[in-house]
């Protein structure tokens, strides 16, 4: 109650002091010299302000109605325009209604005195110090330490010492293939020309190491490793060398005398593997073949695999070259 | 009298229908000896080896043999086919073939073996095929079908596509693109994927102008480009009459 008779009385006082002077003063004397009136220029920019209000509104408006055609185009002009207009309108201003005025003043000229005594209170100022060189050892270690905190953070982009378990996948000699399905793989089914996903029969798909590629060429073109292929059936980690993404095309020629061999090529960033060859890279930026697994077809005729991949699945890291695939 | 006339009609028609569909015949395989064989083979045997073929071309190209009807529709209705160079890639080309003549030719290529016929797709989800080209389609069409690179060809968008040439494509896998079976998309699935190429040629562009129609994300980094360069000239112009 008290709160709202204050703020009661305090709005009378208020309106029955509207329209009285203040206590007239003595007039200061000008920093800037009076300038000329511009009219016209202050006309300008009460039509830009105005205009930059409509543009306002429009956007507003449009905003509001949101059924006309292009209304992303007339959102985007509505709300340019006022921002051009509100900008042209102090452009307007600082050229012609503000008081302008060139001043110059010199630059302090350099005293080599006054130098020497900022450098005399610095030194003057360590006297209390006693083992100069040790205090400036612990400073300097202290922030060297806040700098490799920092750092250390960045030994999370990539595995550094406990790379053994990139090494490990799901595949062993044999495992079954499953398509998307879960159901095996028959060498009968896999036709030339086409490819398929396959995974590790009963492992976890998500990991890196489970998701393989697998086609189907004429035997006499397989160059490299032709035992690792059952009946011209290879395959490959789906993960491609270089930034870990699925290869998820096959270029299969219709006619292979005129067109480029078959390949396989990551969409990422066309990577290229030649899969009559070992997964070697025949374009593009992975530094090294696409991983192999070796297949074989057991006595229902379902593919499976004989061993682990011929090099480390994934992305490369730190060392990649330095170790072979396990199981 | 009336029972003569009758007779003779009967006799006249059952004479001349068969020479008309040879007639048919033949012109198919004359359209095909003029502008296939040099690369296919007189019979659609395919040439192996380049060997000089008509025209001065250098022909080689694969047997036709039991390819059908599907194969021979796609490629002349595309205007793949005829292809000058061998080595080139086919890509959509004004036809040149009257409907007629491409019948003929239809017909002509699918009697050389057996093969199968042209499909026919039927109305499929759009949602669904979505999916199913995200994951069989878009590594190389990308995502809304607008085609794009693969290393050692072209990868033609699908703006043009009419929905029997897609479901022929998936099947026949043309030039560098790998084929799929009945088992890897199945016919109903094939019916999606279509319903999505063409919804893909006409898309709901969210985004005002549609650049790649990617959605909004394209225009408005344009649109700070473009803003970028004029806030630089403006810079510059106003450094200079500050300098003047």
């Amino acid at each position: 109650m008290t709160r709202l008779r204050d703020w009661l009385i305090a709005a009378i006082v208020l309106a029955s002091g509207r329209g009285k002077h203040p206590m007239t003063r003595a007039p200061k004397p000008r920093i800037v010299a009076a300038g000329e009136p511009d009219r016209r220029a202050e006309n300008v920019v009460l039509i830009l302000f105005l205009l930059a209000t409509v543009a306002g509104a429009a956007f507003i408006v449009v905003y509001a109605l949101d059924r006309l055609s292009h209304q992303t185009q007339w959102l985007g002009l509505a709300i340019g325009s006022a921002f051009a207009l509100l900008a042209l309108a102090s452009t307007v201003i600082a050229h012609h209604l503000v008081v302008t005025e060139e001043i110059v003043e010199p630059y302090p000229r350099e005293s080599p005195d006054a130098q020497e005594e900022i450098e005399q209170i610095v030194a003057e100022s360590g006297s209390r110090f006693t083992r100069k060189r040790l205090v400036t050892v612990a400073g300097a270690g202290a922030l060297g330490t806040l700098g490799a905190a920092l750092l250390v953070p960045a030994a999370s982009l990539g595995p550094l010492l406990h790379t053994g378990g990139l090494y490990r996948t799901a595949w062993r000699r044999g495992r079954r293939l499953v398509d998307e399905g879960g159901q095996p793989l028959a060498a009968d089914a896999i036709e030339e020309g086409t490819f398929y996903t396959a995974y590790p029969e009963g492992a976890d798909r998500e990991l890196v190491g489970s998701p393989i590629v697998v086609v189907r060429l004429p035997p006499a073109e397989i160059r490299d490793r032709k035992d690792w292929a059952a009946r011209g059936i290879v395959a490959y980690s789906k993960i491609c060398t270089h930034a870990g993404c699925a290869v998820a095309l096959y270029r299969k020629p219709t006619f292979a005398p005129t067109q480029p061999r078959p390949a396989l090529v990551c969409p990422c960033h066309y990577s290229t593997f030649d899969p009559a060859a070992g997964g070697a890279v025949l374009f593009g930026p992975a530094g090294r073949p696409l991983p192999q697994l070796p297949l074989e077809v057991d006595g229902a005729g379902h593919l499976r695999a004989a061993g682990t991949f011929s090099g480390p699945v994934g992305p490369s890291w730190w060392g990649v070259r330095m170790g072979k695939a396990r199981s | 009298m009336r029972a003569v006339v009758k007779l003779l009609t009967v006799l006249v028609l059952v004479l001349l229908v068969p020479s008309a569909a040879a007639a048919k015949d033949r012109r198919g395989a004359a359209l095909f000896a003029a502008n296939c064989s040099s690369c296919h083979g007189l019979n659609g045997q395919g040439v192996p080896t380049s060997t000089p073929g008509a025209n001065g071309v250098d022909g080689q190209g694969p047997p036709l043999r039991g390819v059908g009807a599907r194969a021979a529709d796609f490629y002349l209705r595309t205007g793949y086919m005829p292809l000058a160079n061998p080595h080139d890639q086919p890509s959509r080309k004004h036809v040149v073939f009257t409907e007629q003549e491409i019948r003929s030719l239809i017909r002509y290529v699918a009697s050389l073996g057996n093969g199968p016929p042209i499909p026919t797709p039927r109305p499929g989800s759009i949602s669904a095929g979505r999916q199913l080209f995200t994951d069989h389609c878009a590594g190389c069409h990308q995502a809304i079908a607008q085609g794009g690179y693969v290393t050692g060809a072209r990868v033609p968008p699908l703006t043009d596509a009419t929905d029997r040439q897609i479901a022929e494509a998936v099947r026949i896998g043309p030039y560098l693109m790998p084929r799929f079976s009945t088992k890897a998309i199945t016919p109903a699935q094939l019916n999606d994927i279509v319903a999505y190429v063409d919804y893909a040629k006409h898309p709901d562009d969210r985004g005002g102008w549609a650049i790649g129609h990617l959605g909004p994300w394209p225009e408005g980094a344009v649109t700070w480009l473009l803003a970028a360069a004029a806030l630089v000239g403006i810079c510059t112009l106003l450094g200079r009459r500050l300098r003047a």
